[in-house]
């Protein structure tokens, strides 16, 4: 019956595309990737703005521009944003899906993102949050309280919190939480208009004030969670051998699941629920450099960010001037790559 | 079989199998009478309860109509038609699901996991805001919707074979493309539309009157028979590709049969009433935790089904005195502590690990 939950993720893979010398070369490539598609994130949109415009607007600001307004009030904000949200999302998922053994864990099956929504849509319907600077510290708390609860109904009984536990309490919630969103949502229509605004995972009119609220989270977890790599190479072995080779099981546990708050809890609040990236992404990573942490990691940081904003320019090209909200385009983007990994990889039956 | 049962000839290990059959059969049989009773009973009760108190013993007569007339005006005209529509959606859900979770042998394997749900839904919500559709035509477009997602599901899993982990994964991530859709559409439609999608995502069997239940009859007719005839092979299947194989069933065909089958059952109650969360996921292993005998348990999942969604009706029409509560939110709060159970169940027999 446990079979989704339990089968493990990072059991070694023969078929690695890069060995060992070519890891380093493989993230500094992606990595040249990801300055162009910041770069590109910049310039094009609804409307092209020159690189040089954005350069100016930073050496020498002339307030009469309004190109360059439109750089520092809109795009330096926005690709910040899906930058910051993007490596947060990344790094959450792969250390998700590392600490529950479970190939199918994104920040969606903790319950981060329904305890996100349904956060926020109190504070829109108690409280009259109306602004998005409003709405990110009800996602942030709605996301915390999430995986305390998650965590902590998780780890009653004998053995703590192990994965399958996890990802049940994490399914529950999630159940739970969407269907008091849904109670939330149907007792107002003034309140469910403001909210599905927020609730499909969108950078449009993310500001500075937001970027302002979630960057100290972001790195701050971006920084725990690399140095997770090491107790999830040790829990990819399985509890007892771990337990053997000397690391304590559930502090790493508790390290790795605030990482993972601290991170997708920011991200949720910036940009709303975006359930992809970090389930694909790890994938991704996985396919590439083997099942070594110290390797998925950071190239988890550096594709998802690469997939969010690719995504985003996207969205803003394909019906300009109207666009893609981004949670929409990593879907339909992210979903066909990781049907893909699913079709390619022996996996064994259930 | 028969080679099995010549190699249990021992005359006192016989009478034991014998008398532990009737023993089950007993069990399944009681089971099935308690969740029949279970399922009029409620029945009765939505028909009787509300903010117009019909006594119980005066529905039947005021459903055939020869009661008080104001009797039979509420209890004919309000609510008949909703505590009706409540049985076929609810018994759909739960026989669906027990399909799904005996053929994926995996109790999380339900249609809102495999992305139909969510496929049946965006056809609907498609077809709510863009299209303008409502009552008759919404029901075939989220059907149809829900055939196409389990076609397309069903294609992209398919590689020499079909492993059910394959169609799980495959499922969540098609399931992914069109919940990204339904909420495109869904923030693009104008307020009012917004609402009414909203209503009908939540599975709401509000304001249904009797047209909207013969659909949803004439597709169970079909499907709930043609379950039940392949009910035989699930249960082979149920002990493995391989022994199935070798017992002579063929495995890929059974098991399409099987799936267009729970497909259609689920379709057909999405077109209904929307993704009622909760009740395929739920009545399965409820199903089978009542009758111990190990199998799928259809029937009584069904019934299991109807009663869950007749109960959490009345509750959600009649919990809070000021607005109606979708059948959904119901069941999805409702089934987040049998999710929980579940998890303490695992806790203490050690498999929590």
């Amino acid at each position: 019956m446990t079979a989704i939950v339990t089968t493990t993720a990072p059991t070694p893979q023969r078929h690695q595309l890069l060995g060992a010398t070519t890891r380093p070369l493989g993230l500094l490539l992606i990595t040249g990737l990801l300055v162009v598609v910041l770069l590109a994130s910049l310039t094009l949109g609804s409307r092209y703005i020159p690189l040089q415009t954005t350069v100016d607007a930073f050496l020498h600001h002339d307030h009469t521009n309004a190109e360059q307004t439109v750089v520092l009030t809109l795009r330096v904000p926005r690709t910040l944003i899906g930058l910051m949200a993007g490596v947060a999302l990344g790094l959450a998922g792969a250390v998700m899906q590392g600490v529950s053994r479970n190939p199918l864990a994104d920040p969606g099956v903790l319950g981060i993102n329904a305890g996100a929504a349904l956060a926020v849509l109190i504070g829109v319907f108690f409280f009259g949050a109306t602004t998005l600077s409003g709405y990110v510290w009800f996602a942030f708390a709605g996301a915390g309280v999430a995986v305390v609860t998650v965590y902590a109904i998780a780890s009653i009984g004998r053995d703590g919190a192990t994965a399958i536990k996890l990802a049940l309490a994490g399914t529950a919630i999630t159940a739970m939480l969407g269907s008091l969103t849904t109670l939330v949502q149907l007792m107002d229509v003034r309140t469910m208009d403001a909210f599905r605004a927020w609730s499909v995972g969108s950078l449009a009119g993310r500001g500075a004030d937001v970027a302002d609220a979630v960057w100290p989270f972001i790195v701050i977890g971006s920084v725990l969670a690399l140095t997770t790599s090491r107790m999830l190479n040790a829990l990819a072995l399985g509890d007892d051998v771990a337990r053997a080779l000397g690391v304590r099981v559930e502090r790493s546990r508790l390290i790795c699941g605030a990482a993972v708050m601290i991170l997708a809890g920011a991200a949720t609040a910036a940009v709303g629920p975006v359930a992809f990236v970090g389930l694909t992404v790890p994938h991704v990573a996985r396919a590439l450099v083997g099942p070594d942490y110290r390797w998925i990691l950071p190239y988890s940081a550096v594709l998802a960010p690469l997939l969010f904003l690719g995504a985003d320019i996207l969205g803003r090209l394909v019906v300009a001037p109207a666009e893609l909200q981004v949670g929409v385009v990593t879907a339909i983007l992210g979903a066909p790559v990781f049907i893909a990994i699913v079709r390619r990889k022996q996996v064994r039956s259930l | 079989m028969t080679p099995m049962t010549q190699l249990a000839a021992s005359p006192a290990s016989l009478a034991y199998v014998t008398k532990a059959r009737a023993r089950t059969t007993g069990r399944v049989r009681r089971v099935t009478t308690a969740l029949a009773l279970a399922v009029v009973l409620a029945f009765l009760l939505s028909l009787s309860l509300g903010d117009f108190l019909v006594p119980i013993w005066h529905v039947p007569s005021d459903v055939v109509g020869s009661g008080d007339a104001a009797e039979v005006l509420v209890v004919q005209h309000l609510r008949l038609p909703r505590a009706i529509l409540a049985l076929p959606v609810g018994a759909a859900l739960g026989m669906s699901g027990a399909v799904f979770q005996a053929l994926a042998r995996n109790p999380l394997a339900s249609p809102d996991i495999l992305g139909i749900t969510a496929g049946g839904s965006l056809s609907a919500v498609v077809g709510l805001t863009v299209l303008g559709l409502s009552g008759l035509f919404l029901s075939f477009a989220a059907t149809g919707g829900a055939l196409v997602t389990a076609v397309l599901i069903y294609v992209l899993a398919y590689r020499q074979g079909l492993s059910s982990y394959r169609l799980v994964l495959v499922g969540i991530g098609v399931g992914a493309i069109a919940l990204a859709l339904i909420q495109f559409f869904w923030t693009r439609a104008h307020t009012y539309d917004a609402a009414s999608a909203a209503l009908w995502l939540s599975g709401s069997l509000n304001g249904r009157g009797m047209e909207s239940i013969w659909p949803i009859l004439v597709m169970l007719a079909v499907a709930v028979p043609a379950t039940l005839v392949l009910a035989k092979r699930l249960g082979v299947l149920e002990l493995g590709d391989d022994t199935a194989a070798a017992v002579g069933l063929a495995v890929q065909r059974s098991r399409a049969l099987l799936l267009l089958a729970a497909v259609a059952l689920a379709g057909a109650a999405i077109g209904a009433a929307g993704p009622v969360a909760f009740v395929a996921f739920v009545s399965g292993p409820i199903a089978r935790r009542l009758t111990r005998t190990g199998s799928a348990a259809l029937v009584q999942a069904a019934l299991t089904g109807a009663a869950l969604v007749s109960v959490a009706d009345l509750v959600g029409r009649t919990a809070l005195s000021s607005s109606e509560v979708s059948v959904g939110v119901i069941t999805g709060i409702a089934g987040a502590p049998y999710l929980l159970w579940l998890l303490a169940r695992t806790n203490k027999s050690g498999r929590g690990n």
